[in-house]
């Protein structure tokens, strides 16, 4: 189809304050609609790969944390196969659904999820990416959700190969996309909207 | 491996169809915005993959919001309308068995929220949240009740549109997409500063949802089409993909 033929995409718009209304009701303490808020288990006994939580606040400009965050994260099984009818090798770990969403906690803005170690996920020519996880986050004054990855401190030799986070100018600002390990399966991942350790965000 | 997912690589999103980050009449967006530019890549397998939510049981009422939060034999207050439309990439493609969730205020203009405060008051029967899965031909379709204005803390005396509020997966994650629909003829869309942070108003009029007499049910609800479009895939690159494998 030529250029000029494509439709745009539907604008962004802010998913605001209330955004828990329709992502996840009983958080909000809207019950008896949907049996379980969407995104809130990504592992069952038989999920294959490494247990892991991730937890992290989302910080404004001025430092404090938006406690009306929602975040969504995405990723591979622990063989680095996605879960997804787009993945071309379609043998993923049918105990793993891959994506996960979680409220930042309304009196401390402390987010959480608990999941497995993503497996290397493959890129061109042959290259590996790092472990990662997407993650992507929306709150009010976020006029269009904003994506990031989360890597992993252990993993410095991946990490060094990665092809996206060799794309990190200057390259200080990598640290904002590794995550923290706090020892036993652990992760810490802040994310700053704004100011010296502002997160890279992703244009992907 | 190459790589490479089912589809294809993504085209980039037209950031100045989309608003800024700062957008600064909307207060909030000031110390949320960030301020170096993004880091453009092309997409990857990470995110030309997405899940996959055709399992996901969903409930007989949950596209019906004038009932799925009523107590039995109830129904929301408000005037009764039907939301309907298309969801599509931008080449045009159907997008089959996607999630959308929508969130709304009632007909008061007040939400199911704890941090809510305006004095308007709750309906028992009325929830806010409703969600559904396109079918094979992309169409979803809600029934609702009409939300109200309300004011909200921006400038002096600000108000917004009536809105309700659409969340889209589509069939990979550089698809994901939030935004708002409103409804054609409503005065407050030109005085909104999230409405006008979009820069274009050819934009902007995508969102507008229209009257549509032809899906009104007579006696029973009025009826509002909202058609959508997510990112497509850059079929150049793809087709010349193809060609060379």
């Amino acid at each position: 189809m030529a250029e000029d033929k494509l439709l745009h995409e539907s604008p962004s718009q802010t998913a605001g304050p209330y955004v828990h209304i329709g992502c996840l009701p009983n958080f909000c303490g809207i019950g008896g609609v949907y049996a379980a808020d969407p995104g809130s288990v990504l592992v069952n006994a038989d999920t294959r790969g490494e247990r892991i939580a991730i937890t992290g606040r989302v910080f404004d400009g001025e430092g404090e944390p938006v406690k009306d965050a929602v975040l969504e994260i995405w990723q591979a099984d622990a063989a680095g196969v996605y879960p997804s009818a787009s993945d071309p090798r379609g043998d993923a770990d049918p105990n793993f659904f891959g994506w996960g969403r979680a409220a930042a906690d309304l009196a401390t803005g402390e987010y959480r999820f608990e999941t497995i170690r993503p497996g290397r996920v493959p890129f061109a020519e042959g290259r590996l990416q790092a472990p990662h996880v997407t993650c992507w986050i929306v709150a009010r004054g976020i006029n269009m959700g904003l994506q990031t990855r989360i890597y992993f401190a252990d993993e410095a030799e991946a990490n060094a190969q990665d092809p996206l986070l060799a794309l990190v100018e200057p390259r200080a600002r990598i640290d904002t996309l590794i995550a923290a390990s706090d020892g036993d399966g652990s992760y810490r991942f802040d994310i700053h909207l704004q100011g010296a350790r502002e997160t890279v965000f992703l244009d992907i | 491996m190459s790589g490479e997912s089912a589809g294809g690589r993504f085209l980039p999103r037209e950031r100045d169809w989309h608003p800024p980050a700062l957008a600064p009449d909307y207060r909030s967006s000031r110390l949320r915005s960030p301020r170096a530019p993004l880091l453009s890549l092309p997409s990857t397998l990470s995110e030309e993959t997405g899940p996959v939510f055709g399992h996901v049981s969903i409930g007989e009422l949950d596209h019906d919001l004038v009932h799925n939060y009523a107590a039995a034999g109830a129904s929301a207050l408000g005037p009764r309308i039907l939301v309907h439309g298309y969801v599509r990439d931008q080449s045009g493609r159907p997008l089959p068995h996607t999630l959308v969730e929508i969130w709304q205020a009632n007909a008061g203009g007040r939400y199911r929220h704890p941090n809510e405060t305006y004095i308007a008051p709750l309906d028992p029967n009325f929830g806010g949240c409703g969600r559904c899965l396109t079918d094979a031909d992309g169409h979803y379709r809600f029934q609702t009740i009409q939300p109200a204005p309300y004011p909200w803390p921006n400038g002096p005396n600000s108000w917004r549109p009536a809105h309700i509020h659409f969340s889209l997966f589509g069939e990979a994650f550089a698809q994901r997409l939030v935004t708002q629909m409103y409804f054609e003829g409503d005065p407050l869309i030109e005085l909104c500063p999230i409405v006008q942070a979009i820069p274009r108003a050819d934009a902007i009029d995508t969102l507008v949802a229209r009257l549509d007499m032809d899906a009104a049910l007579p006696m029973d609800m009025l009826a509002w089409r909202f058609d959508l479009v997510l990112r497509g895939r850059d079929q150049t690159y793809f087709d010349n993909r193809t060609e060379g494998l």
